[in-house]
């Protein structure tokens, strides 16, 4: 399916968050927002992609 | 002095360092990982962003979750509302579990003063939700009250503009400040000296933010050793005592004229 990720469109085969985190950046620490919800790591397993969703996925930079 | 009992609290935790330390400008995660250990900061801000798969690694983050006795304070800098700003807080959240957030919100890239209005309503918002916020505000001692009054846990009026290096250009209303407040009031922005760090803490203020001056110094993790120091002798002084001010000389010696042998009329 389809869906925005950081603004940009997305083709993917993820079902679920958690499986679009594990493709984009399974290394890393990220937070998972979804159509402007944060998504908590624990729910990130359930949470289904629809056609279209924006998705963001953050992590920590530099900042003061 | 021994500064074992002096402590800054936020909220349920107490630390012994009153440098707290941005994260940003610097070199790369290892010269940023060395400032913080120099430092012996306890309180470390970090700012979000989208994650980038081309730059995947957790540089950043990896160091600072090493050391034991670092909390990281996120920001919500890119927020241009409250509304963002509780997202960011709670994104945030998502990512290292502190309830600490630096709450700044400020529209203008020119002089990245703070929005009062967006800010206080994300402070009000947070604060009623159980986060410990740490609003970066101007000068405002009104401001500033009305936050302490909505709870927040600390403030962090500016000393100058973000960055600007100009020091405690807003001394006399942060004097204002700290003969109000009753939270702990820590100057965030403006400095570039060690000097200015201490001036800070004999002034009374309770911690001091740092990141400019020490990521663009020449020798970042032998700065941030520095402004440690200061901030330590600033905090000790204020807790000496300082001596006032006189408008005449006091002479620190006896004036008796030995030599000759007189008593001084």
């Amino acid at each position: 399916m389809r869906v925005l990720l950081n603004g940009e469109p997305y083709e993917t085969a993820a079902r679920f968050v958690s499986e679009l985190i594990a493709e984009q950046a399974p290394a890393a620490r990220v937070a998972a927002v979804v159509n402007d919800r944060v998504v908590p790591a624990a729910e990130q397993a359930a949470a289904a992609l629809a056609e279209g969703d924006r998705v963001e996925l953050l992590t920590f930079a530099g900042g003061g | 002095m021994n500064h074992e009992n002096d402590t800054l609290v936020l909220g349920d935790r107490a630390y012994t360092s009153r440098l707290l330390l941005g994260t940003g400008k610097f070199a790369d995660a290892d010269v940023m990982a060395r400032a913080v250990a120099a430092s012996g900061a306890q309180i470390v801000t970090v700012a979000l962003r989208r994650f980038d798969r081309d730059r995947p690694n957790d540089a950043l983050l990896a160091p600072l979750l090493a050391m034991d006795d670092v909390t990281l304070m996120p920001n919500t800098s890119g927020a241009r509302n409250a509304e963002e700003a509780i997202q960011a807080a709670r994104i945030a959240r998502e990512l290292c579990g502190s309830r600490l957030v630096k709450v700044e919100i400020h529209p203008n890239p020119r002089h990245l003063m703070p929005d009062v209005i967006e800010t206080y309503e994300a402070a009000r918002v947070l604060a009623a939700d159980g986060w410990l916020v740490m609003p970066y505000i101007p000068p405002d001692p009104v401001l500033a009250k009305r936050l302490e009054e909505v709870g927040c846990a600390s403030v962090m009026p500016l000393g100058a503009a973000i960055g600007s290096g100009q020091g405690l250009a807003a001394a006399e209303l942060l004097k204002i400040i700290l003969r109000e407040a009753t939270i702990p009031v820590i100057v965030d922005a403006g400095l570039r000296a060690p000097s200015q760090a201490a001036a800070a803490l004999e002034m009374g203020c309770d911690a001091v933010l740092v990141n400019t001056a020490v990521a663009d110094a020449g020798d970042p993790p032998a700065m941030a050793a520095a402004f440690a120091q200061a901030v330590a002798a600033g905090r000790s002084a204020r807790r000496a005592g300082l001596m006032p001010v006189g408008t005449d000389a006091q002479a620190s010696s006896p004036l008796t004229a030995f030599l000759q042998g007189g008593e001084r009329a």
